[in-house]
């Protein structure tokens, strides 16, 4: 199989998952493995930080801010001379309270837009942070019950088709090879259908062992290297043992990305990540 | 140096932060199940536990905004819940309501009902309205308070203005600037602002949020001293901060800046738990082996040990930040070989981070 073909079925890949899972790291691998297929990538990041630039130099990474994003929606629509009157940090705040959500939507619009543009063949999003991933592609719905007509009415349907249509986005499910990882993976896998109604294309499994059983009884018992050796295989098998389980739960098309020696992730570290997840 | 065993014994009021991931829940259990094992009575307050936490811990049905009590056989007591913001929003409410019918304007109230759960910010703050209330709680020794995995979890630090967020919101002070306080009548026809806005976000949804800000208005006062309060206890001589952390390069980063966000509040680290550690297994032969097998084994021991040196590096990096004492109590617990979600695997971090005392 090809493992890049799941990821590349859709042109918007929004990468999601728990904090601490590697959203971040699965982001930078996935644009990485599709610039070697010489497709044109764009990264989205929205948390301000600057980490992928550094991951995938000479990648275009736009960082969409919530806040900017709606400030200059506001600006385009109409709220301008308010703004000035409030200060616009006021009228954001006043604008995100009073409709939740809104910010979410206008993010998603203008991810959808650069969808729209058919200058990418490829957009990965790294996604919000934490539980907000199920909140943040759920604005759309949450929003077209409130709010009855107007420009957020149509830039939420919109995103709702771009959500629903599997050829135009898919999600893709960060978890780790361990316990509460994978039940939250297969958690937010059902949330994501059944509330959101957008296609999970592939789970990712960050973080893994891989490697031969050691032949940990050549050792002799007590010494440091027999331990070390019981340790690395009884940390193999759990992981394996739920890898397993997670494709019973969740039989999605996984996809591993190893556990990086040294846990320092950096651009080389994201290209061998890559060249092994084209390699696989 | 002050051991967490020792903080723990003199604290009223344990927080636990850190980022998502880093196993703060776990610690927050075990910091639960060795208070009650010292024959104090303990609750731990979760933000979104695993539910096979729970189930180690002995509540199959999962945890509810409700504290319930841990079946133990300690000389202690040790209760559990699980944060529901709404829930505990709705009871701010009805603590600081001037009536019944302002209660039940502000609990219909469809703007009310979107946000109470979910606007940023709530959860943090009705986590610490829940750790005051359960601190003043007569069932209680001690509250131990898991943080939301979010990097804004300490922003009720900040100030009591953060903390009454609704008092200071813009919207709510445009509401009130043009009429006295006291005089809480208000037109929406005579705001051409919210009008304005009105056409962009839906007339319907503003109206609700202005009915809801109107209704709001007169709980003020209680929801200040609140805060005002909730600060204070944070700050006070009871309360001890954990921070727990993993060793990767990128979460001791965002340790840092927990660190840092504490000291800026005027608060300290009084505890470091480093979780998921490599452990440490011993020196090498001083030769590689020539045979395959014994090759294997000793390359995966030196590889095993330069990333628990890395590791360690990335733990000198945190503790050397000018945000946390030297002298701070720091707890090393290596990765287990088995799921950590047993009630043995409990304990051996107990007892990993609370050694038998000779």
């Amino acid at each position: 199989m090809d493992p890049l073909q799941f990821v590349t079925t859709a042109r918007v890949a929004v990468v999601a998952g728990k904090g601490g899972v590697g959203k971040t790291t699965v982001t930078a691998v996935v644009a990485r493995a599709a610039i070697r297929r010489g497709l044109r990538v764009l990264v989205v990041e929205l948390d301000g930080k600057p980490t992928l630039d550094d991951l995938l130099p000479g990648t275009e990474v736009q960082h969409i801010s919530a806040t900017a994003a709606l400030g200059e929606y506001l600006e385009t629509h109409g709220l301008s001379r308010v703004a000035r009157r409030l200060t616009s940090s006021g009228i954001i705040d006043v604008v995100a309270t009073a409709s939740p959500g809104i910010d979410d939507i206008v993010v998603l619009g203008k991810i959808k837009q650069l969808e729209r543009s058919g200058d990418y063949d490829l957009i990965v999003v790294d996604g919000p942070a934490a539980g907000h991933a199920i909140t943040f592609l759920l604005s759309a719905k949450s929003l077209i019950s409130t709010v009855r007509g107007g420009p957020i009415h149509t830039q939420a349907t919109e995103v709702i088709e771009m959500l629903a249509d599997p050829a135009r986005c898919q999600v893709l499910l960060v978890t780790l090879p361990e316990t509460t990882p994978i039940n939250e993976a297969v958690e937010t896998d059902a949330a994501l259908h059944e509330r959101i109604g957008v296609h999970v294309g592939a789970v990712v499994v960050n973080g893994v062992d891989v490697g031969q059983t050691l032949p940990a009884d050549v050792a002799k018992e007590g010494s440091a290297m027999r331990a070390a050796a019981d340790f690395r295989n009884a940390r193999r098998a759990l992981q394996a043992h739920e890898q397993a389980r997670l494709a019973k739960e969740l039989p999605l098309p996984q996809l591993v990305l190893s556990l990086v020696p040294g846990s320092v992730l950096d651009a080389g570290a994201v290209d061998r990540l890559a060249a092994e997840l084209d390699a696989s | 140096m002050i051991s967490l065993r020792d903080h723990l014994t003199a604290a009223s009021v344990v927080v636990c932060c850190g980022s998502g991931g880093v196993g703060k829940t776990t610690v927050s259990a075990v910091l639960g199940l060795e208070a009650a094992r010292a024959g104090r009575r303990a609750v731990v307050v979760t933000i979104d536990p695993a539910k096979r936490l729970a189930d180690a811990l002995g509540v199959p049905g999962g945890l509810t905004n409700d504290p319930v009590r841990l079946p133990l056989e300690e000389p202690g007591e040790l209760w559990a819940l699980m944060l529901d913001t709404a829930t505990t929003f709705d009871g701010l409410v009805r603590a600081n309501a001037e009536n019944d019918l302002q209660t039940e304007r502000i609990l219909a109230n469809r703007f009310y009902r979107n946000v109470a759960g979910s606007l940023s910010g709530t959860q943090e703050y009705m986590a610490a309205e829940r750790l005051h209330a359960l601190h003043r709680d007569p069932r209680f020794d001690v509250v131990i308070v898991d943080t939301p995995p979010t990097r804004n979890a300490l922003d009720f630090l900040d100030a009591p203005s953060t903390l009454a967020r609704f008092i200071d919101h813009p919207l709510f002070k445009m509401l009130m600037l043009p009429t006295r306080r006291g005089l809480k009548v208000l037109n929406l026809a005579t705001q051409p602002v919210l009008k304005t806005i009105g056409k962009v976000v839906g007339g319907d949804v503003l109206a609700d949020a202005v009915a809801f800000f109107q209704a709001f208005s007169g709980m003020e006062t209680g929801f200040r001293k609140r805060a005002d309060e909730v600060i204070a206890l944070l700050a006070s001589d009871v309360t001890r901060f954990v921070l727990v952390a993993s060793p990767r390069a990128d979460t001791i980063e965002e340790a840092k800046y927990f660190a840092g966000r504490l000291e800026r509040g005027g608060l300290v680290v009084h505890a470091v738990v480093v979780n998921r550690c490599t452990p440490m297994f011993g020196d090498a032969p001083s030769r590689r082996p020539r045979s395959a097998a014994q090759a294997a084994l000793y390359d995966n021991l030196v590889e095993l040990q330069a990333t628990a040196a890395a590791e360690r590096a990335h733990v000198a990096n945190l503790l050397a930040d000018s945000a946390i004492t030297p002298a701070v109590d720091t707890s090393f617990v290596p990765t287990l070989a088995a799921d950590v979600h047993t009630m043995a695997s409990l304990a051996t971090i107990r007892s990993l981070l609370f050694p038998p005392t000779r």
